[in-house]
Parts: C-alpha cells; structure tokens; sequence
C-alpha cells in the first residue's frame, strides 16, 4: 500500500515536472541549436513572450488554439530574425542584441496588450489546446499519474528532441551547422554559407521559443498575462549548458529544473519559508553548472561574429 | 596556354593598397613560387583566386575565359583549393569530417559517414598520405594537420592547389615529405601555387616564380634562371644583408644569467616540460630550436612568471627566484618580448602610449600611489618611437593601427627600455617585413654586446642559427643537445628536433617514416 | 587654458561614439514614434506628454534627477564591468543586496552623527551589493561558464534572499513586510521639498567623477581595462587577471548597491520587496548608450531617468502604457550597438566589427592583410 502511495506520489511529481519543464526544454533547445551555429542567444525570454503572446492573438482570431501554435511559431521567428540579422549582419554584439531583443518583446507585448484588451495585466481567456487523455494507463501506479494526461506538446516536444538530435548528429546539414559554430572560417572555405546556416539555425530557434512560450498560455492558462514567461528563457540558457549544447541534454536538463521546481511546490506545504523554497531551482541550477564544469565547453566560436573579409 | 591569368587586379583596405594592378598567370602543370615579403599582398592576390575576397578592380580568367569568384564555393567548383597558412580545420570533429565538409556523401539527407571514411581512406592510400580518418584532429600534430588540408583539396578533385606559407611550421624533415607530395601531385597533372618567403625552397621546389613588391607584380623568372641573391634582392628592392655583424663573442668568465633547473611541468596528465635545464650568460645569445609545440611556450611562460612549473627552478643572476610572477621578474630585470604580439604583448585597442607601458605600470617611473605619471609616459612613449623608428601618425592612435613591424618595435622597444639584464626574445621577427627584422636583428646584437643575456626562441632555423652563440634543441620539454650553431649540420639538426638521436633512439621513433622517406629521396 | 578646453569640447563633439550615441537616440525616437503611430496613437501627443513629465516645471526635473540617481549608479556599475571585461547583468540582485544592508544599517545604527550614518549605511551598501557581485565573479571563474547566466540567478536568489531576511528576521511592526523605518540620521537630505532629489544625487555625480579619474589616471583603471580589452596580454604584464577581475566585479557590484541604498535612505525609508521597478536591467541599457563613459553613463541615465518620469505624465494624460517606455529602451540600445543601422546612410565600404564580442573579450588579432 505504502508503495503504491509512494508511486503515486512521484508520478504527480513527474507529471509536475514535466509541466513546468515543456517550455524550458522548448527554449532550450532553440537555445542549443543557435548556440551550435555560433549565435550567442539571451533573447530565448522575449522570443518565448511572443510565443506566448502570438498563441493568444491567434486562438482569439482564429478561434482555433492550433492555429494559434502556428502564430506562437511565426511570432517567435520575428524576434529571432531580428536578432539574425542583428548579429549576423549588422555584427552587433549577441548579448546586447539578445538583451534588446527581450526589451523589445516585453515592450510591444505589453503594449499590445493594453491597445487590444485595454486591460494592463491579462488578455481574455481563450481556448486551450485539448490534454491527451490516456485513461487505460490511469490505474497504473506512477505510469498513470505522470503519463495519464499531458498536453499535447509534450509530444512534440519530444519529437523535436529528436529531430534535433538526428537533425545535429546525423545529417550533412547538422555537421555543417556545427562546423559553423566550431569554426566558421572552415565553414566559410569549404564553400558553405555561415550566414544563410545561421540563420535557418536562429529561425529554428525562435520557432522553438514560440512553441515553449505558447504552451505557457494556450497550453496551458488560456490567456496571456504580462511578462509571463519570467525568466524561463534564461533558466533555458542555463539548461543548455549543462545539458552540454546536446539535445537530449537539453531534456534532461530540463526535466530537473522541473523536478526541482515541482519539489518546491510540494515543500511550500511543509512549512519551511516560501522564499527559501522559491530560490531553490536557481540555487540548484548553480550547483548543477558546478558539478558539470568544463564538460564540452561549447561551441568555440560562439558569440563571435563572422567576417570573411577579417581574417 | 596559361591556366589561371589573374589581369590587372587591385585590392584595397582602408588606406592600404594590398594589391596594385597585378597581372599573375600560371602555366597549367607548373609549381609556381609566389614569392614576397610580410605584407607583399601575396596571400591578398590567393584569397582572391579563392573567392574569399573580391578585387575592387581587374578580372580572373581561368582557361582561357573569364570567372567571377564570389566566394570559396564557386572557386571549388572551378576546381581551385587552397591551404591556409592558419589550419581552416574544427579541432572537435573528425579527419574525416573535416575532409569531406562541405561535400558529404549521403543518403538521403543523412550524413553517409561509412562511405565518407571508406573515401578518405581510399584517397590517402593513393597520395601516400598517411591519416587515420577517424582520429580527431585537435589530438593531431601540425604535420599531419596539413595533410588532412592537402587531402580536402584532392577531395574536392582540384586541379589547381594554392599553398600559403606551407613550410613555417615544418621541421625539415616534414618539408621534404611535403615537397615529394607536391611533386607527386605534379606528375598527377595538377597545378600548384606556393606562397613563400624562403629563397632555398622556392629555387628546390618550383618551375617558376613570381615576386611582389608592396603589392605589385616586380617580375616573372623561370627558376631555372635565377638565384636566391637575385631572388632576394627582387624582393626587397635592394640589397640585404644575411650575415649579422659585428657580434662579439662570449667572454670567458661571463657569469651566468639566466638559468633554467630540471623544469617539469605536468598538465592535465600532460608531461610539457620534462627535466629542462640552460644556461644564458652575459653577453650571450642562447638560441632554441625545436619543432613548435616542444615546449617553448611553457619554457617561456615559466621563466617570465606567467606560468609556475611542476618541480625545478629559475635562478636570475645566480639567485633563485621563488613563486615568480611578471612583475617579479620584472623587478628583477627580466624583459619578454611575447610569441605571439596579438595574443601577449599588445592591447590592440589601447593607445600606443598605454601600451608602452604595459608591465612597468606600477614601476616607480611611471607611477607614484598608484597615480600614472602622465608626463613620464608620454616622455617615455616618445623616447621609445623615436629611438626604435616606430611609425606613427599620433602617440595617441591604438596599437591596432601600425603595421606589424612596428607593433614588434613598440613590444621590443618597451622590453629593452627598461635596462634589462636577461632578455627573452619569443619570435622577436613573426610577420615582420625584412627592413625591420634586419634592424631587430642588429638591435639584440647591440643588447648582447651590452652584456645581457639573451634567450631567443624562434621558428625560423636561419635566425636561431645566425644570431645565436649557443644553440638548444628542445624535444619533448627537454633539451636535447647544446652546442654552437657550426657543430650541427642541417641534416643533424633536422633528426634531433624530431626526437631521432642517439640517447632516444631506442625508447621513440616518432618520425621513423618521414625518415625513410627522406632518405629514400635525397 | 581656455583654448585648450575648447579644444577638448570640440574633440568631444567630434568623437565618433557621441555621433552615435545621437544619432541611435534619434533613431529610436522616430521608430518609436512610427510604432505609437501603427498602433493607432499620436507619437506627438505622447512624446509632448513625456516632455512634460520630465521637464515642465521645477518639481519634474527634481524628479526626473531624483529618478536618474539609481541609474547613474547601476549605469557606472555595468560600464565599469564592461571595461573590465565582464557582462554585469546581476545588478538589479546587487542592487538587492545594498539596499538591504543600507536599510538595516540606517534602522539599527543609533545615535550617530548625520554624515557618519549616512557613510555607515552607503559603505555597508557597497560592500553587501560587491560581496554578491563578487560571489558571482568567482562563480565565473570557479565554472568557466558565462558570468551572464550566474548573474542573472544571482538576481533571483538576492530577491527571494532579501525578502525572506525581511519577513522572517527584520520585519517592522504592522501588515506590510518591511524592515525598520531608518533612522533620521541616515536618510538623504533632499535637494527639492517633497520629491526624489536628494543627496544621493550629488553622490552619483561624485561617484561618476571619481571613476573618470579612477580609469584615466590610475594603476588600477589601466590595469582593469588592460584586463578588458586583452587578458592575456594584462597577464604578462603583470596584472593577476583573476584578482583583477574580481575587484572589478566588488566595485560594479558596490556601486548598484549603492543605487539600492539612495533609494532606501532617500526615497522609501525602508527596506521592501519588490522595491526597483527594474533600476538593475536599466543600468545595462544606460551603460550601452553611455558607451561605458562614466560621463557619458550620467547623461544617459538622466534621460533614462526623463523617459520613466515622463512615462508616467504619458501614461497619466494618453491611453499609452507606460510600457512603451521598454520598447524605446529596447531600440536604443541596439541602435547603439549596431552603428550599421545608425549610419545606413552611408556607403557600406567598411563594416565596423562587433564591439562586445559575446561575453569575451576575445584579444583583437593583429595581423596583417
């Protein structure tokens, strides 16, 4: 008895975890494969926002949360693009463009926010994306806790782990990508474009973002509140690295900080003070970077802008 | 017919014309010697053959019509390749990733890396050129690093190879491996262009030569009818000296120096420096030969405090100093002149007077409390570019905007400005054109007959050969034999920088095949 | 000597970074307004209404001065960082961490003097917000992972830090979770009756002039920028880079602490959560815009400080949130970074190369063509 109890108990974990960690995971993994093509990205939070943001304005337009993915998606291309072009093109520094980045989706989230529901903190509800209701596992101890429903992109979460991971690992396309952001002078004399590599790379990325960020609001809440993403994006900056640039890293990662912040909900209800508590995933996420140190290190030419002409 | 005719080409950066109305053609078949001094614009013209960068005037044509070279792809598509004087290889991955970028083989849209291997076995075998195709590249030596670069070249199935500055990093033994592929290529029909400033090679290797001359095209000789003192002084636009004068030699009794004892140094389980010990006296230049990645970069930063060792000591003038660090040495009159100026012995972006200070900032002449005397910096900056003929618009422009020689004249003139007694000379002449290796030259000469003691660490052989009074060769962290530059031929000096002598013969053979071969063709 | 000033005025107006710095404002000025203007409101009317705010009357100025006073400090302390080669994006936890120290040093600090409270409070401020700065550097070096993401969970870890001390140590009597009201003795004296202008103002002030000759006369300013523009090369000339960098850090992070306190001890009183509307991330913003000058850091800071307090007039008068403020941020600053978009007009010959290479400072090569 006590083990099914126990069981149950860490499936509700699981589940929890995995709740908090799909938008982590979704930011990490933009973050992981711009980083792997050499683009510094600190602009995952604002791209997420407008994830967030754009799923809203789509499932209110549409009427149709899937459609409203689509927008999340096309909106978190935006800023990724225009974070491309900064830094690819223009070779403004990747922290400062990303930083811009984040401002500006704050800024204009915001403010759209206001123009189309005149209200400065929420947008109205909208629909969400139905769960996946998988009502035969429901009687299994654990199993029926954490995977009895989820939403549905969890799934394409998973998808796009491995797709990444064959996409990285596998294909001519990945090897050059990763060439690019080892060495982009090695790229650049075989004959391969670093810019066009990049930014299909940072594409991906603020594709990537959008899905995280939408699962924030039409995945789950129904609604856009302001800044909702709160920092999620750099927790994802933060996975990347120890998940060492891999995608599957990127999950794993992912999923800790959600056991971690899923462990602290759980210890909010134990009496022990509620600040301690909520700074406990960024206090983990220190000591995990410190148990990790130096493994991989990371694409070499990461945050450097590539000239030809400069050599 | 000519293969490649490059007409009327010119190139401009900022303020530099790198390249002035060249007119370059090569013959197919041929091995062509591009030969010039640092700055020539020789590897400017090469990139451009490349399409790494586009002329601002003139045309390329390439068998008889014109091409348009917009970038590195559409030049191999024409069949052209070129080998980098800096590796154009990702140190994480594989030879044979490497190899094939850009050009995979696949199925579908995967990465078919069997048959990626299988090829690049394949084309090694057939060129001789021996390379495990799974081995990463970072764990590979330079030597074998220029072989995965000639094997992308052959890869991509070009028929006209450019090579810049291929020998610099080679031991002589590892030249003559590269040559005999070169010929070997040769016969095979391909076309070769060698980017040089070293007469010998050119007069063994090529059919013909080019020279430029700050940035134009001086002349075209069939190698067969020239010589290096012709040669050379096409190059330089007079004379040169090769021979140093006026050198004094070491006094009898001269005490010494600098003195390294039993330096070990263990890394990362890496054995860098394994027991080396010299002595520099007064008076003296002690040269060092060696291979690059020897251990000459941990000597150096050993004995300027920027590294500690595992066990053993450096003694200055007979003292031994204890934990040092570069402002002890410093204090204690020791002056660096970094490898590589870029990296050490420059802050690009601070002004040249800011520079000129660099690691005597807290010396009491130039700051009192930690307060910077403006007025003695500023005398000081002056004295140094004017005594070391430094050009310069303003004291007040950055480092970055001289030339390379007279960033070198900045390094060299703030080290030898501070009176030392022991100086250390890394590379005192990298990527500086011959007028000013010429006055470097005469200026450590003058230090040491000033009576300092000189350690000198340089990858070209003839500086180390012609300035030194004492000559170590270093192997593997430890110096392997001393003695005057007269006791080693170049054939002795060869097989001892490749750990082939006697007292290792038994326990390594490192190079055993680049020996053969070079015996089986000399 | 007059002639000379004027000299130096004029090589001032014609330094490139200025230009930039004038023309990014511009330009992010006039794509602000076309963003109002696309979104259905008149630029004009919201630009008037900002101006108002900041710079109609006596009152607003004091309060757009008061305003500037945490950004001068959070700007020098970002700026300061980038010279010395580190990204500083843990201000705003820095920032925390001073203010909590001022606070308890002005609430349980007794029967002091005024002028020796205040430096009591003002030290313990510094040395709190450069402590947490420091903890961040040597994190940095311990990991070798980039200062920006351990900065910025720092920041985290300070707000939760703070406000647990708060409720669970230091809360003053009453419904609000706050510390102890400071004592007379240690609150700013204000410059203008009844607005943030105070003191701390002056001190800001102080403090940008002090680093000016900090980085241009001293040993340390040259061997911290040394260390930011060329580690390797600061490292054979002598400089102990890990050090260096440190105190780098201790003094960024002593300088937001700063910013922490002057709110405290000239705005609030006390010690509360949630206490800067985000002082911390500004100073990243300000610092770009300055171009790491402290001098040119206090200007834009006082801009910054015009844009919140007008935003506020604009928010009050128009139906613009004063939100928009972040989109006009967001635009300066990467209109400052990236002088391409500035100078578009231009012939695109030669393209300026990334300043802030990621968070490396990677050394500049310096070979030749």
């Amino acid at each position: 008895m006590a083990l099914t109890e126990t069981l149950q108990f860490a499936g509700t974990m699981f589940s929890g975890a995995m709740r908090i960690a799909i938008p982590i995971c979704f930011g990490a993994l933009g973050s992981t494969i711009c980083e792997r093509a050499g683009i510094v990205n600190i602009g995952i939070e604002g791209m997420m926002l407008a994830g967030s943001f754009g799923g809203v304005v789509g499932a209110l337009v549409t009427g149709s949360p899937w459609i409203g993915l689509l927008f999340a998606m096309v909106a978190g291309m935006l800023f990724s693009l225009l974070h491309g072009v900064l830094t690819i093109h223009y070779g403004t520094g990747h922290i400062i463009s990303g930083l811009g980045v984040n401002l500006l989706a704050s800024g204009v989230t915001t403010v759209l926010l206001v123009a189309i529901w005149q209200n400065r903190g929420k947008s109205e509800m909208v629909g969400t994306l139905p769960t996946i209701e998988l009502t035969f596992l429901k009687k299994i101890p654990f199993i029926g806790q954490a995977f009895g429903s989820f939403s549905p992109l969890f799934l394409l979460l998973l998808a796009a782990v491995a797709l990444l991971w064959v996409f990285l690992y596998k294909t001519t396309f990945g090897l050059r990508a990763r060439i690019v952001g080892e060495s982009p002078q090695t790229a650049d004399a075989a004959g391969i474009s670093v810019p066009k590599m990049q930014y299909i790379c940072v594409l991906l990325c603020g594709l990537l973002c959008g899905l995280g960020g939408a699962y924030l609001s039409i995945g789950d809440i129904g609604m856009f509140s302001r800044d909702m993403v709160a920092g999620r994006g750099y927790i994802a900056m933060a996975v990347t690295i120890f998940g060492a640039w891999n995608p599957i890293g990127a999950l794993g990662g992912g999923l800790l900080f959600g056991l971690a912040q899923s462990l602290q909900f759980r210890l909010q209800q134990s009496g022990i003070p509620v600040q301690l508590i909520q700074m406990l995933p960024y206090v983990i996420t220190i000591l995990v970077l410190l148990l990790v140190r130096r493994k991989g290190g990371g694409p070499a030419a990461a945050g450097k802008t590539f000239d030809r002409e400069k050599h | 017919m000519d293969f490649v005719q490059m007409r009327g080409i010119t190139k401009i950066f900022g303020k530099v014309v790198a390249n002035d109305r060249v007119d370059f053609s090569v013959k197919k078949g041929e091995i062509h010697s591009l030969l010039g001094e640092n700055g020539a614009g020789k590897t400017t013209l090469m990139r451009m053959l490349y399409g790494m960068s586009v002329p601002d005037e003139g045309s390329i044509i390439l068998n008889g019509s014109p091409v348009t070279l917009k970038s590195p792809s559409s030049a191999i598509e024409q069949g052209i390749s070129m080998v980098h004087q800096h590796f154009m290889l990702a140190d994480p991955m594989t030879v044979t990733e490497n190899i094939v970028l850009g050009y995979e083989p696949r199925k579908g849209p995967f990465f078919d890396r069997k048959k990626a291997e299988q090829q690049v076995a394949e084309l090694s075998a057939r060129y001789g050129l021996q390379i495990d195709p799974k081995a990463t590249v970072g764990d590979l030596s330079v030597g074998n690093k220029q072989r995965v670069e000639i094997l992308k070249a052959l890869y991509r199935k070009c028929d006209l190879l450019i090579l810049d500055e291929p020998t610099a990093v080679l031991t002589p033994l590892e030249v003559k491996d590269l040559f005999a592929v070169l010929r070997s290529l040769k016969e095979d029909g391909k076309t070769i262009i060698i980017i040089t400033h070293k007469l010998k090679e050119i007069l063994e290797i090529s059919d013909r030569v080019t020279i430029l001359r700050a940035g134009k095209l001086i002349t075209t000789k069939n190698t067969a009818e020239t010589d290096a003192a012709e040669l050379a002084r096409l190059m330089v636009g007079r004379q040169v000296q090769f021979e140093v004068q006026g050198a004094k030699p070491v006094a009898a009794d001269a005490p010494v120096l600098l003195e390294v004892k039993d330096a070990e140094l263990r890394r990362r389980g890496m054995q860098l420096l394994s027991g080396l010990s010299l002595q520099v006296h007064a008076g003296e230049i002690f040269g060092i030969c060696g291979v690059e990645g020897n251990g000459q970069t941990e000597i150096i930063e050993a004995i300027t405090g920027i590294g500690q060792l595992s066990a053993g000591q450096v003694l200055l003038n007979g003292q031994p100093v204890h934990k040092p660090t570069p402002t002890k040495m410093a204090d204690r009159g020791l002056a660096h002149i970094p490898e590589d100026r870029g990296l050490r012995g420059l802050v690009a972006d601070f002004s040249i007077r800011d520079n000129s200070i660099l690691g005597y900032q807290r010396s009491r002449r130039f700051s009192r409390r930690g307060v910077l005397d403006k007025k003695a910096i500023e005398m000081h900056t002056r004295q140094i570019v004017s005594d070391y003929r430094v050009k310069v618009g303003s004291i007040d422009d950055t480092a970055a905007s001289l030339s390379g020689g007279n960033q070198q004249k900045v390094v060299i003139g703030r080290a030898l400005s501070q009176d030392p007694d022991v100086i250390i000379a890394a590379q005192p002449t990298r990527g500086v054109d011959i007028g000013a290796i010429e006055y470097i030259h005469q200026k450590l000469i003058e230090m040491k007959n000033a009576g300092k003691a000189i350690l000198l660490i340089s990858a070209e052989l003839d500086e180390v050969l012609g300035l030194s009074d004492q000559v170590g060769v270093l192997y593997r962290g430890r110096i392997v034999a001393t003695g005057a530059p007269a006791d080693f031929d170049e054939q002795t000096l060869g097989l001892l920088m490749t750990g082939y002598h006697k007292d290792t013969e038994k326990e390594e053979r490192p190079c055993l095949e680049t020996l053969h071969s070079a015996f089986a063709k000399s | 000597m007059l002639g000379n000033a004027a000299q130096r005025v004029c090589k001032v107006l014609k330094s490139k970074k200025l230009q930039t710095s004038l023309l990014a404002l511009v330009g992010a000025i006039v794509v602000s307004g076309l963003i109002l203007a696309l979104s259905g409101y008149s630029p004009f009317v919201a630009y008037g209404a900002m101006f108002s705010g900041a710079f109609g009357g006596a009152a607003n100025i004091a309060d757009t001065l008061g305003t500037a006073t945490p950004l001068i400090f959070t700007g020098l302390a970002v700026a300061i960082a980038m010279k010395g080669g580190a990204v500083n994006i843990g201000a705003e936890g820095q920032l925390y961490m001073g203010a909590f120290a001022a606070a308890l040093a002005g609430a349980y600090g007794k029967d002091l003097p005024m002028v020796l409270h205040i430096a009591l409070c003002l030290l313990a401020a510094f040395i709190a917000g450069g402590l947490w700065a420091v903890l961040a550097g040597g994190l940095k070096i311990k990991l070798g992972v980039s200062e920006v993401i351990i900065t910025i969970m720092l920041n985290y870890i300070a707000t939760y830090l703070t406000d647990y001390l708060t409720t669970y140590h230091f809360k003053a009597e009453g419904m609000v979770v706050k510390t102890k009201r400071v004592a007379e003795s240690a609150m700013l004296p204000t410059l203008y009756p009844h607005s943030r202008l105070t003191v701390g103002f002056l001190i800001a002030i102080l403090a940008a002039v002090i680093l000016v000759w900090v980085l241009r006369r001293t040993v340390f300013g040259y061997e911290l920028q040394a260390v930011g523009l060329n580690p390797f090369a600061a490292e054979s000339g002598g400089v102990k880079k890990g050090r260096q960098f440190l105190l780098t850090m201790l003094i960024s992070g002593g300088l937001a602490g700063l910013a922490g306190a002057c709110e405290v001890l000239g705005v609030h009183g006390y010690f509360m959560k949630g206490f800067s509307p985000g002082y911390g991330f500004d100073g990243l913003a300000i610092a770009v815009l300055g171009q790491n000058n402290p001098l040119g850091v206090t200007l834009s800071a006082i801009l910054y400080g015009a844009l919140r307090s007008g935003a506020t007039m604009m928010d009050r008068m128009t139906k613009i949130p004063q939100d928009f403020v972040g989109i006009m941020q967001a635009l300066i600053i990467i209109f400052v970074a990236t002088p391409g978009l500035v100078y578009f007009y231009r012939r695109k010959k030669k393209k300026t190369a990334a300043i802030h290479k990621g968070s490396e400072t990677a050394p500049a090569t310096t070979e030749e063509v």
